[in-house]
């Protein structure tokens, strides 16, 4: 059970602070602001998700650069408390549309009376957005979005907090459409993040997709939906070591190591015909979780060579390689890559010709950044970048740089070739004609490579 | 709630108004909106009232508005209703007066037609913790847990814990905590049945340190039909109460091994939820039911292991980082079950440091012959990183795998290498570790020797780096050709010198060197003694002086007390005791595991839990006796008496293994199997330990009775045995290092215990595995019918034995400890 729960603006002012159990002293917030933001323990400086001061135990999860905040002095399960941040965090976004500083404190009283629902005197109720959707009665106040992309499929796909694509979608599921009528949404994505370990020869070491189907419902009447996935999917990877690469290339069936599922799905006929049918409560969850180490065929190959130029100098080489089809393009590519900590001046050389490439060398971090807007499939691109340095290098200046790890977000593809083959909604009646905000088969795509050794 | 009044703070920025004026201004306005009827008053009713909540959360106290905001809420507005119990429920319990303003209008609601205004009044109504007005709740309540609609059962269930926590009293008298069991075995809506279990479970709790029926109900709702309920309605429950209940079904005893297998087989497919919450509670569960059949246990291991780690890889990062710690506990007690896995402990360059320190302690705990080679290849890949802390631990992790590896030839060219990188950092944490790595394999002296006389001492500013270096100095002397000569640098610079413990190492690495090299030596000996005794810190003088009259007596005896042949050390001491990591395994799925300390260490006593059983008795299998009844064990605060002993304490007693004054086995070598120091009147002080003080000799004026004879044919029933284990305080607790002999008999089971009875010491319950075993052994003295209790941990590969003897007379538990000791020390000889 908790004690307090709170909001916690990055300055540290209290947006949003519940006593359940008062059994924690008020001045909490503050204790914990400053714990946090003078953190010193173990020589790092940021704290931990979970600590503990004279006592009493803090939890906080960061969501959009606030910090959701519990306090106990039992010992309780660390999972369940952290998982209830973020639900509460999920809820609240649920009702409010967007979820920052800003719409919080517009809409205090609505997130009050979510607080009282979702915990009573510390034990948690229920965070089922759909089952509160009779307990709230305030309005939400929409904070301007005009600054957001537009809704759409295409907004999908925009850059938005890791694994959260679906932010892109800023309606609170009980505010109404400006025109009157409730408009029948329903959103699907899926998300991977792809981790690449490429040896310095090019081989791949180790490579995992941690991937998520992930559902935003606006569907009145609770329809049930059967959600179709590859028919060659199986589950776990029998006797064999998991990364045991040789037996499974060119069988073409995606293999998932492991998964797990919201509790509203029914695997009834899963084993059958690979269909999940669901009862979606509104608001954004996630269907299933799965990881895969299966060998799969990263979207991109990453080389990078460092070479001395002088006592006080080098050369950094990057080079970008798409491996998809011509026909696919990958949007908002961000490559970074830690310096050696002593390097001081870093000038860019990008390739003839480039549009829409940044590059930047972030002073406090010592890295090096190189954004891209746009790498069509199967193009290669490179940056040339010199390096000076305060101090000579001893030894190997590869092992002082890198990794290399790359974000970027590729529509209409995803590495794990894991797909929702249909969406099928059981219908009520013939005029319910929701949207369908997904093509079949489709995919966001948030992706990240890590090269754990330059090229040497 | 919003903070109030005593935490008013200034305001931090200009956008947040001081308070005052604003104020006065709004208890006006209420005022005037108070009697009116006009239409839209509603409206601006809830414009101001969310002004004084706004304040209210910002921290500027409102409580003046109070009747103001109670004259306003005569409203059906629910929205605006509900604003006011949020504002009432906050300042109630400071203005008890005005809140009994407020009852009137919450008792009008608690009968209103609409379900969601009862519940929503009651909820109030039991959140203004005043306790002079409990007497208005009872009735409200009552009706309220038998009202049709579940929402409002589900409040008023809630509404009873609270009523409890302001008038405990009150709660009992009307009997409310019988209603909830009746309402939790019989109502229909899970989340009413998951609420009365959380506030029984709370109120029994509290009430089963007066209460014995309190206590027979608290086990009561471990009995089967009970755990058989709430499991046949697993899947009605939400998420969270599935937590909840799992929790409870953790702590129950199977009758046999089918029933074991039964609710495995039902619970399987939590282990696939998306809630990491009821997968980690799941696990606790599969844990618990099987750590007596040893190959089901590790089948368990190997089911629990892929859901683990797709929640390590799922949801934010928070969330995975205390799924982490639990993954770290099982590989840390199991590492041979995942060392196929260690790629899945790679460091990715985002993570967080505690991630990472997670990973590297796996990765180190999982090595062995097959992988070492590649997880050795990574680590260093590390150590080259540009996160200093992590590049550190790498380098320790490194020293860590080759310190329990037995092919150890490519690691020492690699902590060679780090060497050679010249970072400060990197070449003081190898510099100990290879310190380490001679005490263990004297046998690479000379590759190590030659890398490490290249180092320029003055390149070395870490004291523990500079203290391992100095050791190597003094150790290898004859090897290094410039030893005299580095040695004397550093006298030299003595004064310059801020750590006792490098001071230390260097007077006795100048005598080592001495003794080897007297001509080249004789100088730089006679100045560090000299700067020793001039020395301000007491250990530094005492050791100068010491050595300064060995010399004096003579030098072939100094030379057998600075300079004995050594033995190589073969087992470093585990920094933490089995114990205490049962103990956090037992704790599964709490933060004692994110802490990595057992809840005692953070919490107080109050705070325990409501079922923070010790497993104390609970776990043992093997029993002598008939043991079913011991395992049925449920034991509170059968070691809360031990739990008494502060953090503090132990700190203070972890101190002297490093302070570095034991010189030729530097820092941890020592004895790092922190003890617990007896607690018992004789030895309340921390500091009897530290000095090195036995216990009997420390304070104990009386003297002691001279012999002790037992009862050969004593009896304790098992039940009798546990009363008594919870009841008695520790009279005597200690640290028994064991012979060879002994251990070696330890591996038929019952020799120890036939051995005992010999002594007439019986044994109750046994049980662990190799290198754990675990005994509680009874004994009674000849003539009366005073009882001893023990319970003795051996550690068969380090032969260490810790004792903790409980007694019905304490005066004599010193000498039956000697007792118990001179038995436990002919085990196994003939």
């Amino acid at each position: 059970m908790i004690s307090q729960f709170f909001v916690l603006s990055q300055r540290g002012d209290n947006i949003v602070f519940r006593d359940y159990r008062g059994d924690v002293q008020k001045g909490s917030a503050e204790i914990f602001f400053r714990k946090v933001k003078f953190w010193k323990e173990d020589g790092e400086e940021e704290a931990p998700p979970v600590f503990n001061v004279d006592g009493v135990n803090y939890f906080h999860v960061k969501v959009v650069g606030l910090l959701f905040v519990a306090t106990t002095r039992t010992n309780v399960s660390p999972s369940l408390v952290l998982e209830l941040l973020q639900r509460i965090a999920r809820v609240v976004k649920d009702y409010l549309g967007v979820l920052n500083e800003d719409s919080i404190r517009k809409n205090f009283v609505l997130v009050y009376e979510l607080l009282d629902e979702v915990v009573d005197f510390g034990y948690v109720q229920t965070t089922s957005t759909e089952v509160l959707k009779s307990f709230i009665f305030n309005e939400p106040i929409v904070v301007d979005v005009a600054r957001l992309p537009a809704l759409g499929p295409a907004g999908l796909f925009m850059q938005g907090t890791k694994r959260m694509p679906g932010t892109a979608v800023t309606k609170s599921v009980v505010a109404n459409e400006p025109a009157g009528r409730k408009r029948e949404e329903i959103f699907v994505d899926i998300i991977e993040k792809i981790s690449v370990t490429f040896s310095s020869s090019g081989y791949i070491l180790t490579s995992e997709i941690d991937g998520t189907i992930q559902m935003k419902s606006y569907l009145s009447g609770n329809p049930e939906i059967r959600l179709a996935l590859n028919d060659d999917l199986s589950i776990g990877r029998g006797g064999r070591s998991i990364y045991d690469y040789s037996g499974s290339s060119g069988s073409g069936a995606v293999i998932l190591d492991d998964c797990n599922f919201h509790e509203s799905v029914h695997l009834d006929s899963f084993d059958v015909d690979r269909t999940l049918s669901l009862v979606p409560p509104d608001g954004e969850f996630p269907v299933m979780n799965y990881r895969i180490t299966q060998e799969f065929k990263p979207p991109f190959r990453i080389n990078a060579l460092i070479e001395e130029a002088g006592p006080l100098k080098a050369e950094v080489i990057l080079k970008v390689r798409a491996e998809y089809a011509s026909s696919i393009n990958a949007n908002t590519i961000l490559v970074q890559m830690p310096l050696p900590t002593y390097t001081t001046r870093v000038s860019f050389e990008l390739e003839p010709g480039a549009v829409g490439q940044v590059t930047d060398f972030k002073e406090s971090n010592k890295r090096l950044e190189w954004g891209l807007k746009k790498i069509v499939g199967g193009s290669e691109h490179t940056l040339r970048a010199k390096l000076t340095f305060s101090q000579e290098s001893h030894g190997n200046i590869t092992k002082e740089a890198g990794p290399v790890s790359m974000n970027f977000t590729i529509p209409m593809y995803n590495a794990s070739r894991l797909q929702v083959k249909y969406l099928q909604i059981a219908k009520k009646s013939k005029t319910y004609n929701p949207y369908r905000w997904f093509t079949f088969g489709d995919s966001g795509n948030e992706a990240q490579l890590a090269l754990a050794s330059p090229a040497t | 709630m919003a903070p109030p009044a005593q935490s008013q703070r200034p305001s931090p920025s200009p956008s947040q108004p001081s308070g005052k004026g604003e104020v006065s201004d709004l208890k006006m306005q209420l005022r005037q909106l108070a009697g009116s009827r006009a239409p839209g008053t509603d409206d601006s009713k809830r414009d101001l009232y969310k002004k004084v909540i706004s304040y209210m959360t910002i921290g500027i106290d409102v409580s003046s508005l109070f009747s103001e905001m109670v004259m306003c809420s005569a409203t059906s507005d629910i929205v605006l209703k509900k604003m006011c119990y949020l504002y009432v429920g906050n300042y109630a319990k400071g203005n008890p007066d005005i809140a009994l303003l407020t009852i009137n209008f919450l008792q009008k609601d608690c009968k209103d037609e609409d379900p969601m205004i009862r519940g929503l009044a009651l909820r109030s109504l039991c959140s203004l913790r005043v306790a002079n007005l409990v007497e208005y709740l009872v009735g409200p309540l009552g009706l309220g847990l038998k009202d049709g609609s579940s929402y409002v059962r589900m409040v008023a269930t809630m509404g009873v814990l609270k009523l409890y926590h302001i008038s405990a009293a009150t709660c009992i008298d009307a009997d409310f905590p019988a209603m909830l069991k009746h309402l939790m075995l019989n109502d229909p809506d899970a989340q009413v049945v998951a609420n009365c279990l959380s506030a029984l479970q709370e109120i029994w709790s509290l009430e089963a340190s007066q209460s014995e029926e309190a206590s027979r109900e608290r086990e009561a709702l471990l009995s089967k039909p009970v755990i058989y309920y709430f499991l046949n309605r697993m899947k009605e429950f939400s998420e969270w109460a599935q937590c909840l209940v799992l929790e409870l079904v953790a702590k129950y005893v199977p009758s046999d091994s089918n029933e074991i297998f039964d609710m495995m087989n039902l619970l399987e497919d939590r282990l696939q939820h998306a809630n990491g919450a009821v997968v980690l509670a799941t696990i606790k569960l599969f844990l618990q039911l099987t750590l007596s059949m040893t190959d089901v246990h590790q089948q368990v291991y190997e089911r629990i292991k892929a859901p683990l780690l797709t929640l390590v890889s799922s949801g934010s990062p928070e969330q995975s980082y205390a799924v982490l710690s639990h993954l770290h506990l099982l590989v840390m007690r199991a590492p041979m079950l995942f060392s196929s896995d260690y790629k899945h402990f790679y460091c990715q360059y985002n993570e967080s440091f505690y991630v990472k320190k997670l990973k590297l302690e796996m990765l180190t705990a999982v090595a062995n012959e097959s992988n070492t080679y590649e997880i050795v290849t990574e680590l260093c890949e590390y150590a080259a990183n540009v996160d200093i802390p992590i590049a550190r631990e790498s380098i320790r992790a490194v020293g860590k795998i080759a310190l329990q590896q037995y092919d150890v030839n490519a690691i020492v060219d690699r902590l060679l290498q780090f060497l050679e990188m010249e970072k400060d950092y990197v070449t003081a944490e190898t510099l100990v570790l290879v310190k380490d790595l001679l005490r263990k394999y004297p046998q690479w002296s000379h590759d190590c020797i030659a890398v490490v006389g290249n180092i320029s001492s003055k390149n070395v500013q870490e004291p523990k780096a500079k203290a391992a270096l100095i050791w190597m100095l003094g150790e290898y002397a004859q090897e290094m050709q410039d030893a005299p000569y580095v040695l004397e640098t550093l006298i030299d610079n003595w004064d310059d010198e801020n750590s006792a413990e490098v001071r230390l190492h260097l007077l006795t690495a100048v005598m080592k060197c001495f003794l080897r090299r007297p001509p080249e030596t004789q100088k730089a000996l006679g100045a560090a003694l000299a700067a020793g005794l001039a020395d301000f810190h007491q250990d530094v003088h005492d050791r100068a002086l010491f050595y300064y009259r060995l010399l004096q007596h003579s030098v072939s005896v100094a030379e057998n007390v600075v300079n004995p042949p050594k033995q190589a050390v073969s087992v470093f001491a585990d920094t933490q005791s089995s114990e205490i990591k049962d103990r956090i395994f037992d704790e599964f799925n709490s933060l004692s595991v994110v802490y990595q300390k057992p809840s005692y260490m953070f919490t107080d006593k109050e705070h325990r839990g409501a079922f923070s059983f010790s497993e104390e008795l609970g776990n043992l299998s093997i029993g002598v006796e008939d043991s079913s009844n011991v395992v049925s064990a449920q034991i509170v605060d059968a070691s809360d008496n031990d739990l008494l002993l502060s953090t503090s304490e132990k700190e203070e007693n972890r101190g002297p293994s490093s302070n570095g004054s034991a010189y030729s086995a530097p820092s941890y070598g020592a004895s790092s199997n922190h003890q617990f120091p007896a607690h018992s009147p004789q030895s309340s002080l921390a500091i009897d330990d530290l000095l090195g003080l036995g216990l009997a000799i420390s304070s104990n004026p009386e003297p002691l009775p001279p012999s002790l004879t037992l009862n050969p044919r004593a009896v304790l029933d098992p039940s009798a045995f546990q009363q008594k284990w919870r009841q008695l305080p520790i009279s005597v607790s200690q640290d028994y290092t064991m012979n060879p002999h002994g251990v070696a008999a330890l591996t038929t089971p019952q020799s120890l215990l036939r051995h005992m009875q010999g002594h007439s010491i019986h044994c109750i319950a046994s049980g662990g595995q190799a290198p754990n075993f675990k005994y509680f052994f009874f004994a009674q003295k000849a003539e009366e019918s005073s009882t001893f209790l023990v319970e003795c941990v051996i550690n068969s590969s380090s032969c260490k034995a810790q004792l903790k003897i409980k007694a019905d007379d304490e005066s004599t538990s010193q000498a039956f400890s000697d007792l118990f000791q001179s038995a436990l020390s002919t085990l196994g000889t003939p």
